[in-house]
């Protein structure tokens, strides 16, 4: 009997525990999204496209050019038995454009740039500059926080542009100047199947929902994450695991709307 | 100095970001027909679409005007309706008596809808240099394709079992 009990007690817990914690999330989203049209704050943000955004580029403009080159070699190798070398243009385009890029700039991205806000947020937590800021009538979540939100939402879509543009170029270095496929080829069959709404705009669509995804769970680890050295390496590695499942969960669901019929 | 050094920065990446969205749409995106621009639908019935889709393209010798924008079924012939959609920059190009074809691109590619430009009689041609009947706003006269009109010439698409069908049939009454 006292075992039922303990049972349920501990079910209900940690029900309570996760409910708690997406009402939470909810509040820190709300807050973070909202607090953002102001002027005086622009600096900050700006500052932190600079960590997140820029300090990325290198990570995300190698691995779009080796994702493109191995997409061509590949590509190439399947088509050219059926003597269709020649739709290795919108192959890699369309790949690159509507899966990879997205998907692949996202996991980058939570692993370079959602780790870092969490060990951060985390050890300003644990250092108690978060109370502090408090303490001098400053709004954490105003100041800290949602720079760091918008910072990431703007940032992805474009590394993911340039991820995709790269990859293209990519792709053109090894089937054009490499395998010798026709350059004419190449950009005219691309340009005749890629749709700009469909494909382009659908991929950052895709890239903006994940960046919001990976800056939600990375600033709610860091800002709930138990305040020991522990509780910041614990959070970090949640936010990795976490997010990157959701990408590619949510690129499922969001692939099924958008291509499904 | 450093914030002004991350400005500048930041700045460059998003010059970078504005020329990979720029390569994009002047490189790789399809441009003739963006679904931007403007088009009128026209209507019409097939026996069997085969494997035709929406957003399959419609082709004059194999220059791109329209796209197809929705496939139905009519409620009481239980024939197929497809609705194309052409660019206005081909409007009052071409007549009415204009055939569609559902064709096939290559062995294995994917179906499209060819246009064969029909002709136009003599008297007609005159009718619209005199009673200008293509500039009005009932087009019902306009001896062009327009707004809402129907193509009754159609052929459809090619369907292998029935063709491996008929030679069957043809062999065996022999």
């Amino acid at each position: 009997m006292n075992f039922l009990v303990n049972y349920f007690s501990g079910l209900g817990k940690s029900t309570l525990n996760r409910v708690n914690g997406v009402g939470a999330a909810s509040i820190m989203l709300y807050g973070a999204l909202f607090a953002f049209p102001q002027w005086k704050n622009i600096r900050l943000t700006i500052s932190q496209i600079y960590i997140v955004g820029v300090q990325s580029l290198l990570i995300v403009m190698v691995s779009g050019l080796f994702i493109g080159m191995v997409m061509a070699l590949q590509g190439y190798t399947i088509l050219v038995n059926y003597g269709a070398e020649g739709s290795l243009g919108p192959m890699v385009a369309l790949s690159i454009l509507r899966e990879l890029g997205p998907v692949v700039t996202a996991l980058l991205f939570a692993g370079r740039a959602g780790s870092a806000l969490t060990a951060e947020i985390g050890l300003m937590k644990a250092t108690e500059q978060l109370s502090s800021l408090e303490m001098m009538a400053i709004d954490p979540l105003r100041r800290v926080v949602s720079p760091r939100f918008w910072a990431g939402i703007i940032s992805l879509p474009m590394l993911t542009l340039i991820f995709s543009a790269i990859g293209i170029l990519g792709g053109h270095l090894v089937g054009v100047d490499w395998l010798g496929v026709d350059a004419g080829s190449y950009w005219s069959i691309m340009q005749a199947t890629v749709e700009w709404d469909k494909d382009v705009v659908n991929g950052i669509i895709k890239s903006a929902v994940f960046a919001l995804v990976i800056v939600w769970i990375a600033l709610y680890k860091g800002y709930s994450c138990i305040p020991t050295s522990e509780g910041i390496s614990q959070a970090t590695t949640q936010t990795v695991v976490y997010s990157s499942l959701a990408i590619l969960g949510l690129d499922f669901i969001l692939t099924a709307l958008m291509f499904g019929i | 100095m450093t914030t002004r050094k991350t400005e500048t920065l930041v700045g460059l990446f998003v010059a970078l970001a504005i020329a990979a969205t720029m390569l994009l749409a002047l490189r790789v995106v399809n441009q003739g027909m963006a679904g931007n621009s403007e088009t009128f639908t026209v209507k019409a019935r097939f026996d069997n679409i085969g494997g035709l889709k929406p957003r399959s393209s419609v082709k004059v010798g194999g220059v791109v005007v329209g796209r197809v924008e929705r496939i139905y079924l009519h409620k009481t012939d239980l024939v197929p309706i497809v609705e194309l959609q052409i660019s206005t920059e081909y409007a009052n190009t071409f007549p009415d008596t204009s055939s569609l074809s559902i064709l096939t691109s290559g062995l294995l590619g994917e179906q499209f809808i060819g246009l064969l430009p029909g002709f136009i009689f003599p008297e007609d041609l005159a009718r619209i240099e005199e009673d200008k009947v293509c500039e009005t706003t009932s087009l019902n006269n306009c001896p062009y394709l327009t707004e809402g009109e129907e193509v009754f010439d159609t052929k459809s698409a090619l369907i292998l079992e029935d063709l491996i069908g008929q030679i069957l049939f043809k062999q065996g009454s022999e």
